[in-house]
């Protein structure tokens, strides 16, 4: 794996304003967020509402300013960079949003949705309605949906069209936020193969970021778990979820039981609320609702590194008693 | 190859929709009155050189202040001019006023809401201040100091009612372009790399015209009662040209001897201005029910 990588994010905050006049500070929605993203690789993000996961996604794709970090895509910085030096950035980085009808345009016809990036980009003398009607079936859609209108599709049908949009211009790296939010449990797992299957067929790179731990079991290659704006532990997604190593990636994976009726389930049980961006907790952040949680977490910040725990967990081990009835 | 199997279900199902729509508004009387006044309106301007054999600025002395009759179906005037001539006329100026007017403004007022709507904070409070500034002179004011520049004329008339119209539909637009440019068709096309003009132009404007442009066609009477007003009082059509207003002016003096020509000029303004006003609030009912009652 000493191949380039073909995104490298290092040390990006996103710092957002908050109050007025004398009130006013900041508040970081990313805190100091490094990963790689090999080519042909899924990369996952996980974590709960508001950890962060969407607006690092946006200032990956340049939709957000960040405030301190490096991005390097394709071996080249692309933070800080003006519109016209981005656009043929999103050339080869395509991005889908969570909402499958919201984010297509109501009044254009699905056949117009998904060559919009050849309008933008240049067409290079392709025809566009051919153009329309593989890309379609590319994502196993009817070549005549190209005339339907997005408040004609189901769910399913319109993450389609998001995803035969997203890689209609042959892009190097796919950014997928929340590609199964609000879709059935059946079109979930389809959405999720036809992502599978085309990462294969035409060699995409993919950031997934999602709090569905099923999806990323199904399709991440590596994973990252986010808490208040950082990651708590990085590594490949079978040895995660075989073994977590921080308390709060087995507090997640505790809480996504695998449906067998045998297993014996012990749930982790977190104390306490999400901390508010506002006023961070001292030492590790986590400190306020870990099971496990010693004198040294509550003061020193843990080391940096794939896990960030002062005590990361041995395999199998099972909250103290005490703490968790706490 | 497939194409002729493909395009027919959602042409139709289109094309079905607006039948639909068409076809409730048939069945509301007022619409279908409104609808009935407004052909009739329409109908009288463009065939006016058929419907009657009367040039509508050729004086005759000798035919002064004739009642109407046979000959001249709405009498003459103080000149001798045949009434009925000049109100089928008078109708073209006053549609003419009407639709350019209104589609200038709307033109104008959807580029400025967009940029007011899409555009940086202290832009669009710029804009919101030149808006007000203008909403807030008397149209009668605005009209009086216009002609003093620029002499009465039609292009008078016209740019009055453009500056009274524009800050109102740039008003919606900016309203509406604020409440759509955060949503995720927009950002996805921002992620594609799409060019703001795109961006407003495709992906934002298709979504603010429709109800601007029912609203727009309420606006039409007000239109052709401004024209007409302005008329009246001499700010608008120089004589001879014939126009609603100015009849209606020729025949205020008087008034006492022979009312018919006040009625000749009175009457098709009533018509007008209903028949639009009729018309245009079922169109909004049947095709934006949201809109209702505003």
């Amino acid at each position: 794996m000493s191949e380039d990588p073909i995104l490298k994010v290092e040390k990006v905050e996103v710092s957002f304003p908050v109050g007025r006049g004398l009130n006013r500070s900041a508040i970081l929605g990313v805190a100091g967020v490094s990963f790689e993203v090999r080519r042909g690789e899924t990369f996952a993000l996980v974590g709960e509402s508001g950890s962060g996961k969407t607006t690092l996604a946006r200032a990956v794709n340049g939709l957000q300013k960040i405030s301190t970090g490096a991005i390097t895509f394709e071996g080249g910085r692309i933070d800080g960079l003006r519109k016209s030096a981005m656009k043929p950035i999103r050339r080869r980085m395509s991005m889908m949003f969570q909402d499958p009808v919201g984010s297509l345009s109501p009044r254009m016809t699905v056949g117009d949705l998904v060559t919009e990036p050849y309008r933008i980009h240049g067409a290079d003398g392709r025809n566009l309605r051919e153009e329309a009607a593989r890309l379609l079936t590319l994502v196993g859609l009817p070549a005549d949906f190209a005339t339907r209108y997005p408040h004609q599709l189901s769910g399913g049908q319109a993450r389609r069209v998001g995803v035969a949009r997203a890689i209609a211009l042959d892009p190097a790296l796919v950014i997928a936020d929340e590609p199964t939010a609000g879709l059935d449990v059946s079109v979930q797992g389809e959405v999720l193969n036809l992502l599978n299957d085309l990462r294969e067929r035409l060699g995409l790179a993919m950031v997934i970021i999602t709090h569905n731990l099923h999806v990323v079991h199904h399709v991440a290659d590596r994973t990252a778990v986010m808490y208040l704006g950082r990651f708590v532990e990085t590594g490949e997604t079978g040895t995660m979820f075989a073994a977590p190593r921080h308390p709060y990636t087995a507090a997640l994976l505790s809480a996504n039981p695998e449906p067998d009726p045998d297993r014996i389930h012990d749930r982790i049980t977190l104390p306490a609320e999400v901390p508010s961006l506002l006023s961070r907790p001292s030492g590790c952040e986590f400190h306020t609702r870990c099971p496990w949680v010693q004198e040294t977490c509550r003061t020193v910040a843990p080391p940096p590194g794939d896990v960030a725990c002062h005590f990361p967990l041995a395999p199998g081990a099972k909250p103290p008693a005490k703490e968790a009835t706490a | 190859m497939s194409e002729a199997a493909s395009n027919p279900p959602a042409a139709t199902a289109r094309s079905s929709e607006l039948w639909r729509s068409l076809r409730r508004l048939l069945r509301e009387p007022l619409g279908l009155f409104g609808l009935g006044l407004v052909l009739l309106v329409i109908f009288g301007a463009i065939f006016a050189d058929f419907l009657t054999q009367w040039d509508p600025t050729r004086i005759n002395p000798r035919d002064r202040f004739l009642g109407p009759s046979g000959e001249h179906l709405m009498g003459t005037d103080q000149l001798g001019r045949d009434l009925f001539s000049r109100v089928l006329h008078g109708g073209r100026i006053a549609l003419y006023v009407a639709l350019v007017s209104t589609a200038v403004s709307l033109a104008i007022g959807i580029v400025l809401g967009l940029i007011a709507g899409y555009g940086p904070r202290w832009l669009d409070n710029l804009m919101i201040l030149l808006f007000d500034a203008m909403k807030s002179f008397p149209t009668v004011m605005l009209a009086l100091a216009l002609v003093t520049i620029m002499g009465p004329s039609l292009t008078a008339v016209m740019v009055v009612v453009v500056l009274v119209n524009v800050p109102g539909y740039a008003r919606i637009v900016r309203t509406q372009t604020i409440a759509i440019k955060s949503s995720e068709f927009v950002t996805a096309a921002q992620s594609m790399g799409a060019s703001t003009t795109r961006i407003l132009g495709v992906h934002i404007m298709p979504n603010v015209i429709g109800p601007l442009v029912i609203l727009a066609s309420m606006d039409i009477p007000v239109v052709i009662a401004i024209e007409a007003g302005m008329s009246f009082l001499g700010l608008g059509v120089r004589p001879p040209t014939p126009s609603w207003g100015s009849i209606l002016n020729d025949g205020f003096a008087q008034i006492r001897e022979t009312p018919w020509i006040a009625i000749a000029g009175g009457v098709p303004i009533i018509i007008t201005t209903l028949g639009f006003t009729f018309l245009g609030e079922t169109l909004r009912d049947v095709f934006d029910p949201r809109l209702k009652g505003r």
